[in-house]
């Protein structure tokens, strides 16, 4: 009996020291430590955070894409060809024939109306993307129509750019659906939303295998996808909510890519010779919103002088080194019409002088709403330390999860610091966003960021407006560079950073490539050797 | 014959009304638990709209889905709603995880229970024998020593102590798994039938993700088990000074029996009785202790669970994970007191 | 000295102030005999003197940023190193003492007169007052106290006031048991009775004379608590609730160090270690003091 209880200590003791080292992931399966506790769906009608996006990226084909080699330009995916009317309200798609979903179901003309028609008919937050070319629920199936298996017709409600157009349908929310299985599983007229919450029916890379919310998901290589089968069997993603934890279990092998390491992690596996990192340009951008009911903020000295007030170098070297680069305009490098204008630098004197200007000598108390995750927190806590410079006192409140934008959509803050992502690849995303605001009341029905930060801007919201219209691309990129010189200058928006997203992959990873959103970080071409 | 039946019936009489009021207790309790649960998520100001569309959701988004969620309704009406599908059993969906709250309650409830019970294990069996060696030398070396352990178990901040242990025990020494519940590669060899890791992997014959397991569960379940240790021994040390003083004792020394003898045997036989009670409190206990600890090494339970919804306003998480904390709660006094009653004879 | 003494320990004692003074010596003198409680005494008295000396003990400026000099390992200019923004370790630690004090006395301060009162009120009123307090006690107790205090903190915004208030709200339930197990034990003894048969008013019997007599068990579970209250606020801070930034609250000091563990050790390290001394103070205190105090 004595010898059998020592024995077992014996084993365990022996299984405790070997087991951390042995881990070694399968050849053929890539495993990815991700922070993915953002999923809410992976319905692509459905799915708008970053994670849940990027999952439908790999599951479903749309019928545009962007080709990252060659500056993000459009090129047809499931649509062969395409042509659009001289009034530029008619488009007509060729399809590629002889494209399969993973159920088998041959793709057709007709899925593309059915993902279409449910998009916009079920109106979750993507749904807009297609809605706004004037699609409801009510209309979607005279506008979409299949002529026949392989021809679709599409009418918009105003000559919109083609551009514009063509970019949001490389965004999710038009990815194609395989309509059978999609009816086989709807309850009370869902269009099958609850099942695609957590399964896939797409024609893409992969199919969902397994997806388990906020711990993991796993995908299973399409090996008869229309762009030929995946480099990599089987892609397991893992919620792994700590950096720390993402690089040591990188470090160990138990991972081959981690994809949210910080600045000092990256600093410290920099020197791994195991480890290489992969970047890509994100679209998103790091601001502050000042809100113009403060009276004290609304003053246009007031909101330039915290311009001059941020020391944009020090934060970039010492926080965010890496993860984040200076960016301050509000369209992200990638986009048509981006400008790389850096107007401000960290000048507490002329800060001062400009505060003085306003009647404010001596600085004024102001507090600001930050989430309690890094590296806001500490590029706050600098911005604090910043603007004591110039005897502006920040109080910072910290708030966590969806504290902070509750109370930024109620316009009840001072300042906020965040994030702001764009919805698909067109200007317009941001430039509608940052730029438009209809109408400036409390019960508005477009709630931008310029709404957010009460900004009333009539001017501005028609100029805007009028730039989706612009036909010729040309013209379209100049008419976006001038818009963002002016809200450089006047808009109450502190413009600071554009995310750099960075992975950090085990050598003998090779081909990940990251895209300027979601919606293009593609698994497929991610091979091991 | 005839009075031993109606001494019979008459204790069962008793025991059927101890039990019924015992019963309305924890109905009461149980609703006001839920009552309060409703009214502080309720006044969070945190928009649970938002949990649902994201936050670049277009207004008639947001508004069709404050409406199916039913936020439109006065809170009476809300409560009452919510009331009356918690007694068909309906605790509802979750908006983070988009699955019915029972079904992921089943999903994360084992871990959190995983860990608690492991926790306690580790507590009991190192704090009775301490508490002993610290009544039997009250006063001297091993007493302070022992007094130094227990008080040390209630100063250290448990998510410090976690991640002193992971930078300990996982990244320097690599002695034990890391963060989560099992390592990425075995994380697909086990299919959940009890929810309990272990007892799955074991059923199923996958030594290997057993021991994977294992060795991910033992440093989180140490840190707990550092609290249970310390609430364990200081009890067994004051109960078995008690018993060290009674006649019985006293009498057995005297008729000579080892000193061994008259401590495990009979001491600490009759310290067993308040000692479950001691020992079921602390176990309640590390499962509602546990949201730090499963903070710190990322593992899926009950804790992590709860704190999550909340920082979201997911009512029907906050609420149902609340009810099953409760449920354990009350649930486990009303056992330890039963049990005090059927093995106290004074209490018979 | 010794008339001192010999004033404190007769065995006559000549007033009331002096049999009370003497019933104080002799519990310091058996308080003195034990080395633990010392040591806790020791511990407790030292971070007052730091709390109020702050400004002398520090070496730094506990706010001051130097993103240049961040993440520094401990060393003679920063002897517990810097932490992510470049800020002294050792100094925030030391002015930290005082947000933990703070803390602990705000509390303190509201959680043992709530507790006290409602654990009073309930035990000498009983019926079915004591009958709803207790189900409330009761719905308080089988709440998760951090996930209770979180929810709190989330309701009323995150901050050292609101932290205060939250902790206060979920601790007051086991002062209430305490007080009122005392309160039953108390209302039947003969002096209560003389008490009332003079004509004392309900609650004049509960506050001049029930209150006075439950306050030793109440003091000494105070001081056993405030380990538990400093823990429950690191833990406020650590999940980010807690004080706002860049108040250097030692909870939160070490969620900042989180990311850097495995690399910069000593930005979570010594914070850690500083909440265990002052928490083991406290309780190796509280402990000392149950011995003397609460011979019960």
């Amino acid at each position: 009996m004595r010898h059998v209880a020592k024995l077992l200590a014996a084993s365990a003791f022996a299984a405790l020291m070997t087991t951390p080292v042995l881990a070694q992931t399968p050849k053929d399966t890539i495993v990815m430590a991700k922070q993915i506790d953002d999923i809410i769906s992976l319905d692509p009608a459905e799915a708008f955070e970053f994670s849940g996006v990027e999952v439908g990226a790999n599951v479903y084909d749309k019928l545009m894409g962007v080709d990252l080699k060659n500056n993000n330009a459009l090129v047809g995916e499931l649509a062969q060809s395409w042509t659009v009317s001289p009034d530029n309200l008619t488009y007509t798609f060729k399809l590629r024939p002889g494209v399969k979903f993973h159920s088998g179901n041959p793709l057709t003309a007709a899925d593309v109306v059915y993902s279409f028609q449910r998009a916009v008919t079920l109106n979750k937050s993507p749904g807009f993307i297609l809605a706004q070319f004037g699609f409801t629920k009510d209309n979607v199936l005279e506008k979409v129509k299949a002529t026949d298996d392989t021809t679709l017709v599409v009418t918009v409600s105003k000559p919109y750019a083609p551009t514009f157009f063509l970019n949001c349908l490389t965004s999710g929310v038009a990815s194609i659906v395989d309509s059978k299985l999609v009816k086989a599983n709807e309850k009370d007229g869902d269009f099958g939303n609850a099942w695609l919450k957590l399964n896939s029916a797409g024609s893409g890379a992969y199919k969902v295998r397994a997806y388990r919310p906020n711990e993991q998901y796993a995908l299973e290589a399409n090996e008869a996808w229309y762009k030929g089968a995946p480099k990599n069997k089987r892609v397991i993603v893992r919620h792994v909510a700590e950096p720390a934890s993402q690089r040591l279990l990188l470090e160990k092998g138990d991972v081959d890519i981690a994809r949210n390491l910080s600045k000092d992690q990256l600093a410290a596996v920099k020197t791994n010779a195991n480890i290489e990192i992969v970047q890509g340009d994100k679209g998103y951008i790091l601001y502050l919103g000042l809100n113009q009911k403060n009276p004290n903020l609304a003053k246009p000295e007031v909101r330039e002088a915290l311009k001059y007030l941020v020391d944009y170098d020090s934060i970039e070297r010492n926080i965010v080194e890496g993860t984040y680069k200076g960016h301050e305009s509000f369209l992200p490098k990638g986009f048509l019409g981006a400008i790389d204008d850096k107007p401000y630098k960290f000048d507490p004197a002329k800060a001062k002088e400009l505060l003085a200007k306003a009647g404010l000598p001596n600085g004024f108390t102001v507090t600001m709403d930050t989430r309690s995750v890094n590296p806001i927190t500490d590029i706050a806590q600098a911005i604090q330390s910043n603007w004591a410079q110039a005897g502006v006192k920040l109080e910072l409140i910290p708030g966590d999860g969806k504290q902070t934008l509750t109370k930024y959509r109620a316009r009840t803050h001072d300042i906020y610091i965040g994030q702001w992502g764009p919805d698909y690849l067109d200007p317009h995303t941001n430039a509608e966003t940052f730029a438009i605001n209809e109408d400036n009341g409390e019960e508005a029905k477009s709630k931008t960021l310029a709404w957010r930060n009460a900004w009333d801007i009539p001017a501005m919201t028609k100029i805007t407006q009028a730039a989706v219209l612009e036909t010729s691309a040309d013209k379209r990129k100049a008419e976006y560079e001038g818009l963002q010189r002016e809200h450089q200058k006047v808009s109450p928006f502190v413009i600071m950073f554009q995310q750099i997203e960075v992975s950090a992959d085990r050598k003998g990873v090779s081909g990940w490539a990251i895209g300027p959103s979601s919606d293009t970080n593609f698994y497929a071409p991610i091979a091991k050797n | 014959m005839a009075s031993l039946r109606e001494k019979w019936a008459g204790r069962s009489v008793r025991w059927g009304r101890i039990a019924g009021r015992e019963l309305s207790t924890v109905a009461i309790t149980m609703f006001g638990l839920l009552l309060v649960t409703f009214l502080i998520a309720r006044v969070i100001p945190i928009d649970p709209v938002l949990a649902v569309v994201g936050d670049n959701a277009r207004p008639d988004v947001y508004e069709k889905a404050r409406l199916d969620l039913g936020l439109d309704k006065p809170l009476w009406q809300q409560f009452a709603i919510y009331i009356g599908k918690v007694f068909s059993g309906d605790l509802g969906t979750s908006v983070l995880t988009a699955q019915l709250v029972t079904e992921d309650i089943k999903r994360v409830f084992p871990a959190t229970l995983e860990l608690a019970t492991l926790g306690t294990l580790i507590g009991v069996s190192l704090g009775i024998p301490l508490g002993v060696l610290a009544a039997v030398n009250q006063g001297r070396w091993p007493d302070q020593i022992a007094r130094v352990i227990g008080l040390f178990g209630y100063s250290i901040p448990v998510f410090w102590l976690g991640l002193m242990g992971l930078l300990l025990f996982y990244a320097k020494l690599g002695w034990v798994g890391g963060p989560g519940r099992i390592g990425v590669a075995w994380q697909d060899f086990v299919t959940p039938v009890t929810g309990v890791l272990l007892i799955d992997a074991a059923m199923q014959g996958e030594w290997e993700a057993f021991w994977d397991g294992f060795s991910h569960l033992i440093l989180p379940s140490a840190v707990l088990g550092l609290f249970s240790l310390a609430y364990v021994s200081r009890m067994t040390r004051s109960f078995m000074i008690t018993e060290l003083q009674q006649q019985y004792v006293i009498a057995a020394r005297v008729k000579g029996m080892s000193e061994a003898r008259v401590i495990w045997h009979h001491a600490l036989r009759n310290a067993v009785v308040p000692l479950v009670t001691v020992i079921a409190l602390s176990y309640a206990h590390l499962l509602e202790g546990s949201v730090l600890t499963e903070t710190i090494f990322a593992w899926p339970g009950l804790g992590r669970y709860i704190t999550n919804a909340l920082l979201n306003a997911d009512m029907n998480a906050v609420l149902g994970g609340t009810l099953v904390i409760g449920a354990v709660f009350i649930g486990v006094n009303l056992l330890s007191d039963i049990f005090a009653r059927l093995a106290d004879p004074r209490a018979r | 000295m010794s008339s001192w003494t010999d004033y404190l320990i007769t065995d006559s004692p000549a007033s009331r102030r002096q049999a009370r003074l003497g019933q104080f010596y002799r519990q310091w003198l058996a308080f003195r005999r034990n080395p633990l409680a010392v040591i806790g005494l020791v511990i407790v008295v030292a971070l007052l003197l730091i709390a109020a000396f702050a400004p002398l003990i520090a070496t730094h400026n506990p706010l001051t940023q130097n993103l240049d000099g961040r993440l520094l390992p401990p060393s003679a200019a920063h002897w517990f190193g810097t932490d992510s923004l470049g800020r002294d370790i050792y100094s925030r630690i030391v002015y930290g003492a005082r947000v933990t004090l703070v803390i602990v006395l705000l509390v303190v301060v509201t959680v043992g007169p709530l507790g006290l009162l409602i654990g009073a009120a309930s035990g000498y009123l009983g019926g079915w007052v004591d009958r709803v307090l207790m189900r409330i006690t009761d719905v308080f107790l089988a709440f998760p106290r951090l996930v209770l205090a979180l929810a709190f903190v989330a309701a009323l915004g995150p901050g050292l006031e609101n932290a205060v208030i939250a902790i206060a709200f979920t601790a007051w339930p086991p002062y209430a048991r305490v007080a009122r197990a005392e309160t039953l034990i108390i209302r039947n003894q003969d002096y209560i009775s003389a008490v009332r048969l003079q004509g004392a008013s309900q609650w004049r019997v509960v506050l001049r004379h029930v209150v006075p007599m439950c306050l030793p068990s109440l003091i000494v579970r105070t001081t056993l608590d405030m380990a538990g209250i400093i823990l429950t606020a690191a833990g406020l801070g650590f999940l980010g609730l807690g004080a706002q930034p860049p108040i250097p609250e030692w909870g939160a000091m070490i969620s900042t160090g989180r990311e850097q563990i495995f690399d910069q050790w000593w930005v979570a390290t010594f914070p850690g270690i500083a909440i265990c001394i002052v928490a083991l103070g406290f309780n190796l205190l509280g402990d000392g003091l149950r011995d003397v105090m609460d011979a019960r």
